[in-house]
């Protein structure tokens, strides 16, 4: 009885959701020739005919907290203390797909282990490269070089490069935190394959991670003059169990005269790293 | 070779090594006759595509047909900078190939000497384990005997009392007095902060390791500098620069091209007293930089640069070099990432002043 009422139900609010959509469609379509948010954008092309990506762009979430939906919260009281509430940590809807990142069970444990030695054991924390993807919303802007045979993508963290190499395949000679990216043009869409990594970049200030077997492929694809849409798939069978998705918009930086300035953050971590040696300690 | 040789060298050693597989010594032509020009290089794969007969070389050019100026290069090269007194006073422009092969011979030897296991020579400068030398990577033939075209005696103009009171105080604050009380008493070269001389501008060639990789779209130009990865992105829209205020260690550069050379203008230089090359030690507020890049052949563009700072120096200088290209790729260096060099040399301090504790309360009862 109850399953056969639910049946009921559902069919007659899918007629109404049908017969509303159809109209809706007319009646746009009568007024005047509005594109639905879904329909493709063309970018503006380079003079080799490329989907013209140069400018700065920058993510505007709070993934580089935490890619996974979180709330608000603060540090330990410790760094409370020194700094207030420039330690709290804004809330976020995160940029994974279905919300949750599917560790193997040791991993897990790892990640746990991160978050509680984050504040010292973070590589931003360290100045160290941010590694892929968090390059791409780390909240500094970065710029797209379009060049021929290589795009570039500066960020203003560290002056962080990613040296895209277009229609090749060549592998990564070594390891190292950026990985090594070859690029293609599918239609409208920027597609990047990323390996090579080492183990030692974060996603996050979470404490999210990754193992050398990282695998990033990534889609970029103008979606007006002023986004991007950015999207991800991270596959890394010794710490997930699965591939995961992350998506994201890439706004472009409108101000005038914008440029990338210099953000050495080395001198900024040395206390940090090195400040047991101090002969004097800090008081 | 101990196996404690710094970050910023093992940064590299990759690159250096990807670079020496696949590139063969680069042939050098002798100079041209006519004084004051750079030599022009010419490798092997060239000379065999470019017979007698050939047409002439025209400017390879991007799509949106500027001059195209992307690849790996580098501007490693035994040409000094400024020209050696004895030869201002014969007014000497050229080496003899005799002169200029015995200076190789000699800095390759120097280069090559083996340093003794232990010392702190051994631990930093043993370049040619790991064929981060010139003589054993791509170099170009420059038998000038100054990279320095004007003033025409080929040495950096006198400074202002002023530019030298500003370089003698900014050297002086180079190494803080007390040893390694704490890190920021390291040069920051070592800290890989930025490279000691910074990698420009102005591109003064480097020990080892001067590698660049130019990537190049309508409006930006962008150059890696192999060293700590630092990178440069010159805007070519025209904008004004942003006030004083507002500065860099590398400057802030703007760029147009004029004909088929790039000029690129740099002010806003930030104060960085440990980091700036000994000729720009005093340099003042004011201080310009001119920058020419221009294609010469299918491997080679030439760099020049000048000077302007007439509260620093009595008259602008400009030096000129060329840049050869190299097979790459430039491999990240993450120098900062690895750096147990500055670990090292903390934890060394402090375990010696242990030690000098230890030893004076070992003293003390047989006193």
């Amino acid at each position: 009885m109850h399953s056969w009422r639910r049946l009921t139900t559902f069919l007659a609010i899918a007629v109404i959701a049908c017969l509303a959509i159809v109209m809706a469609s007319i009646v746009s379509m009568a007024g005047q020739q509005t594109p639905s948010p879904a329909a493709a954008y063309r970018a503006p092309r380079t003079k080799d005919g490329k989907p013209d990506l140069n400018g700065i762009w920058e993510a505007n979430n709070s993934a580089n907290y935490d890619i996974a939906p979180h709330n608000a919260s603060s540090a330990p009281l410790k760094i409370e203390a020194a700094i207030g509430a420039l330690a709290a940590i804004p809330p976020g809807l995160g940029i994974v797909e279905g919300g949750v990142l599917p560790y193997l069970p040791a991993a897990l444990t790892q990640r746990k282990a991160n978050f509680e030695k984050r504040f010292a054991e973070d590589p931003e924390a360290k100045c160290y490269l941010p590694g892929v993807p968090r390059f791409m919303y780390m909240p500094y802007p970065f710029q797209i070089i379009q060049g021929t045979d290589h795009i570039a993508m500066v960020s203003e963290y560290k002056s962080a490069l990613r040296d895209i190499y277009m229609n090749s395949t060549k592998k990564a000679p070594a390891d190292s935190w950026m990985g090594w990216s070859n690029g293609k043009w599918d239609g409208e869409t920027l597609v990047i394959d990323t390996t090579g990594f080492n183990d030692r970049s974060w996603f996050d200030r979470s404490g999210d991670f990754h193992s050398d077997a990282l695998h990033v492929v990534e889609r970029i694809t103008a979606a007006s003059p002023y986004h991007l849409n950015y999207e991800a798939t991270i596959e890394d069978p010794q710490v997930f169990s699965k591939p995961f998705k992350i998506s994201m918009p890439l706004y472009r930086r409108m101000e005038k005269n914008l440029e990338l300035l210099e953000y050495r953050c080395v001198e900024y971590s040395e206390e940090l790293i090195y400040g047991k040696y101090r002969k004097v300690p800090l008081q | 070779m101990s196996h404690k040789f710094p970050a910023l060298i093992a940064g590299t050693l990759l690159t250096a090594a990807v670079v020496i597989g696949q590139q063969t010594p680069a042939t050098r032509t002798p100079p041209p006759a006519a004084a004051g020009t750079t030599t022009k290089t010419l490798p092997p794969a060239a000379a065999a595509k470019a017979p007698v007969a050939a047409k002439p070389w025209v400017t390879p050019r991007t799509p949106d047909g500027q001059p195209d100026l992307q690849g790996y290069w580098t501007n490693a090269t035994y040409a000094p900078l400024e020209r050696a007194p004895a030869n201002v006073t014969t007014n000497k422009l050229f080496f003899t190939k005799e002169e200029y092969d015995a200076r190789v011979k000699q800095a390759a030897a120097a280069d090559e000497a083996q340093t003794t296991p232990g010392t702190t020579g051994d631990v930093h400068y043993d370049f040619t384990q790991f064929g981060l030398d010139k003589s054993q990577n791509p170099f170009a033939q420059d038998m000038r005997t100054s990279m320095i075209t004007d003033p025409p005696d080929g040495r950096i103009p006198a400074q202002t009392a002023e530019g030298q009171k500003r370089a003698r105080e900014r050297t002086a604050a180079y190494r803080p007095a007390g040893g390694y009380n704490a890190v920021q008493d390291i040069v920051i070269g070592s800290r890989c902060i930025i490279y000691n001389p910074p990698p420009g501008p102005p591109m003064l060639p480097q020990g080892y390791s001067g590698n660049y990789q130019i990537i190049q779209s309508r409006d930006s130009v962008m150059i890696l500098f192999e060293q700590i990865g630092d990178v440069r992105i010159i805007p070519l829209d025209n904008r004004p620069a942003p006030p004083l205020s507002v500065r860099n260690t590398m400057g802030i550069s703007r760029g147009h091209w004029d004909g088929d050379t790039l000029v690129v203008e740099t002010t806003n230089f930030a104060e960085r007293p440990q980091g700036r090359n000994a000729a720009l030690a005093g340099i003042s507020d004011n201080f310009k930089l001119i920058e020419r890049f221009k294609r010469t052949g299918e491997d080679t563009f030439d760099y020049e640069f000048t000077v302007s700072d007439p509260e620093t120096f009595v008259k602008p200088w400009t030096a000129s070099m060329p840049f050869t290209r190299i097979k790459g790729p430039i491999f990240e260096a993450a120098c900062h990432e690895g750096n147990y060099g500055i670990e090292d040399t903390m934890k060394g301090a402090r375990m010696a002043d242990k030690q000098a504790t230890e030893a004076a309360g070992a003293k003390k009862p047989g006193q």
